[in-house]
């Protein structure tokens, strides 16, 4: 690469200064603060600390109820993501292929994104609801009793779908723009080498969509640890009882709710390991199968 | 009139309208009571202000119970905390147990001149927020209690009276409502009805150190004979359609009383207001039933709800206002306003008589339940519990009790769950008290 044409080391770190005083300010200090916080124990209101090492680590650690927490992130994620990501991108695929009313099926596909998390949840909440929502009352048609915030898995499969749905249209848009970037000559000669739809899909359609998922991806895997927050926090009430609990909301019921603020320092410093570990997988391993353009 | 002399009239003018605008004292009450409860709170305080013309106070809702103790806190560590908060019972222990955050509301009343005689209040409000000495620390504002709501219509077709006793219950009340085709039980809230005034209802010993109020190295004794047996009552009577449990949401349990699915529901004396406002059917309350295999003289439940703390870090003047503010709540108009448009009782026992001879309790004779039921005996373990972490104690009683009710753990493995996450968090809770 060509050295940059800065004479000087200071000009471009003015420029810089900037969003480095951001971060800093917005990033940095605060997590500094949670990682020395987590090794103390303190009252809300400041009056005392007691420094009491890696305990507040060490009792995540023996916790089932953490351990149960975190199994569940990792299927909640995993779910979250491949339903979002496996939808739009069908929904994407046959919305490319429309040729007559294209704007119109576009439009309603992608309304759903102006809804708000908390609104999405609060509308899964009448669905799902255990006596007047309509899909309890669809499935006990079925003879299911759907029972929200009683049956574990049946809060979790609500707070799953609910999560997918309001991300699949963010997806969608992704997708249908990385679709429509693919030259037109490079499908023709597609179609002349190979008469099936679905290896022609597989075979170039995917490959050249690999940026858009890749980037779709990482977005999904943030979106179901973190944004899907209000979603849940809708659905269970603020009062979780025994039902699936994300990291996120977790360190919210603890710190926040309960006052807990070491042990939840702790668990959020446990989640920023994490979501680190997880991004150098993603950049390291994978993005190299990937060939950008 | 000369130019000269309009202006300096007007400047004077000026200066004692400015005047009179400064003797004002301006202070900030943030709570967490939204909706309908919101509304009697501005009225509330629009009461006080047109009351008299030395002090203004601000109303400022916050959220929930939870949020508005978190905002207090986040802002008196910024120096920059309102006079008066409310905090909800589970959050007492915390902001009790921070020593110089708050100022003891007998010693702020005393020092401001105002009267105060603990005996005033009704028994079952005195302690719940006071120290060990039975120094109330905190004005108890919105109060409750557990009772049992019954659909009266219901409970006549069926032909039975609401149960005094759980055994009453189990082997009369019970059976016919299932017989005549309704659900008979649904109840919200199972750490404060049915642990905490279970304790209380039955004299029990909730915690060491004379229920956690003597010190922080409290151990919780929830694991107690009396109350595995009520749980495992519980699961029972589910199995056999006596009772019927529809999740932590409070709504969640009170909705199918309110629906006419179930005949009786145990619930807070708060939550008569609203009922009367929605349901259709003849409906009333009484006491909340008993173990008469436990004790044969019930005591008092305590009050659940929230109180109202001065905060510390003011003057004299703006502590002042406090104190003339809290010395209005515990008026007799105050309260009986409060008390009939919310259904939270009286705290003081000349606001419940003026409520009486007003002919409130005619013309709504569940209102007095829950003033009633504070008013019994007390016992050795009947003015409240203290502990710290307790919104998570609770947390974790509500998981437990999830599992007995849906199966998924027997009742001796739960509580003995229960006990220890519990103890493991007031342990942690000690550490943070330094």
């Amino acid at each position: 690469m060509k050295r940059a044409a800065f004479g000087h080391i200071g000009f471009p770190i003015l420029l810089l200064l900037p969003q480095l005083v951001i971060i800093a300010i917005f990033f940095y200090w605060p997590a500094a603060y949670a990682v020395q916080s987590s090794f103390y124990a303190q009252d809300m209101f400041g009056f005392t600390s007691t420094f009491v090492g890696a305990e507040n680590y060490t009792r995540l650690i023996d916790s089932t109820n953490y351990l149960n927490a975190l199994n569940f992130t990792v299927i909640f994620t995993v779910l979250v993501t491949f339903f979002s990501l496996g939808i739009a991108l069908l929904l994407a695929v046959k919305a490319d292929k429309v040729i007559r009313g294209a704007k119109t099926y576009r439009t309603l596909l992608m309304w759903v994104y102006a809804i708000a998390p908390p609104v999405a949840g609060l509308i899964g909440v009448m669905l799902f609801d255990q006596s007047r929502g309509n899909i309890t009352q669809l499935l006990a048609f079925f003879g299911y009793e759907y029972r929200l915030g009683v049956n574990y898995w049946d809060t979790a499969t609500a707070m799953i779908t609910v999560s997918v749905w309001k991300q699949i249209p963010v997806n969608f848009i992704f997708f249908l723009s990385g679709l429509q970037a693919i030259p037109q000559s490079v499908r023709e000669a597609a179609m002349i080498d190979n008469r099936s739809g679905t290896s022609r899909f597989w075979d170039i359609t995917f490959p050249l969509l690999a940026p858009t998922g890749f980037f779709l991806l990482i977005i999904n895997i943030t979106y179901s640890l973190f944004d899907t927050f209000g979603i849940i926090d809708t659905i269970v009430k603020g009062e979780p009882g025994n039902n699936p609990l994300t990291l996120v909301y977790r360190v919210y019921v603890d710190g926040f709710r309960g006052g807990d603020l070491g042990g939840s320092s702790a668990q959020s410093v446990v989640l920023m390991v994490l979501v680190l570990i997880l991004t150098i997988v993603q950049f390291r391993f994978l993005e190299r199968r990937i060939h950008y353009t | 009139m000369t130019l000269k002399t309009t202006l300096s009239l007007g400047l004077a003018a000026g200066l004692m309208v400015g005047g009179a605008a400064q003797a004002q004292t301006e202070i900030e009450f943030w709570h967490a009571m939204g909706g309908q409860l919101g509304e009697t709170v501005n009225q509330l305080v629009a009461d006080f202000n047109a009351s008299q013309s030395d002090y203004v106070l601000t109303p400022v809702f916050k959220g929930t119970y939870e949020e508005t103790l978190t905002a207090a806190i986040a802002a008196f560590r910024a120096g920059e905390q309102p006079n008066i908060v409310q905090v909800f019972d589970a959050g007492a222990a915390t902001v009790i147990g921070a020593q110089g955050a708050t100022i003891p509301v007998q010693q702020l009343l005393s020092e401001n001149g105002v009267e105060f005689d603990i005996e005033d209040y009704i028994a079952g409000v005195r302690y719940f927020y006071a120290d060990s000495d039975g120094q109330m620390i905190g004005m108890p504002f919105n109060s409750s209690t557990p009772i049992l709501y019954y659909n009266a219509d219901a409970l006549e077709a069926a032909g039975v009276e609401p149960p005094a006793t759980w055994e009453e219950f189990a082997e009369v009340t019970g059976p016919a409502l299932l017989e005549s085709g309704i659900a008979p039980l649904a109840q919200s809230h199972l750490p404060w009805i049915f642990t905490e005034n279970f304790f209380s209802r039955h004299n029990l010993q909730f915690a060491s150190n004379n229920n956690g109020y003597d010190g922080t190295d409290t151990e919780i004794m929830v694991n107690h004979p009396a109350i595995r047996a009520h749980f495992q009552a519980l699961a029972d009577w589910q199995e056999a359609g006596l009772f019927n449990w529809y999740g932590t949401g409070w709504g969640d349990n009170q909705n199918p009383f309110e629906a006419g699915e179930v005949a009786m529901w145990l619930g807070s004396s708060g939550s008569f207001g609203g009922i009367a406002d929605r349901v259709e059917f003849n409906f009333s309350a009484t006491m909340l039933p008993y173990w008469e295999s436990v004790t044969t003289e019930p005591t008092q439940t305590f009050i659940g709800g929230a109180a109202l703390f001065a905060m510390s870090g003011f003057d004299a003047e703006e502590n002042a206002a406090t104190a003339a503010f809290f010395d209005y709540l515990d008026s007799v108009d105050a309260q009986v306003m409060w008390h009939t448009e919310t259904g939270y009782v009286p705290i003081t026992t000349a606001a419940y008589a003026a409520a009486g001879e007003q002919g409130h309790y005619e013309e709504f004779p569940a209102a007095e339940v829950g003033i009633q039921q504070l008013s019994l005996p007390a016992g050795d373990y009947t003015r409240g519990y203290r502990m710290g972490f307790y919104v998570q104690i609770r947390d974790v009683m509500n998981r437990e009790y999830s599992r007995i009710l849906t199966g998924e753990a027997t009742v001796e493995e739960a509580f003995e769950i229960i006990e220890a996450e519990a103890n493991d968090l007031l342990e942690r809770f000690a550490q943070t008290q330094g």
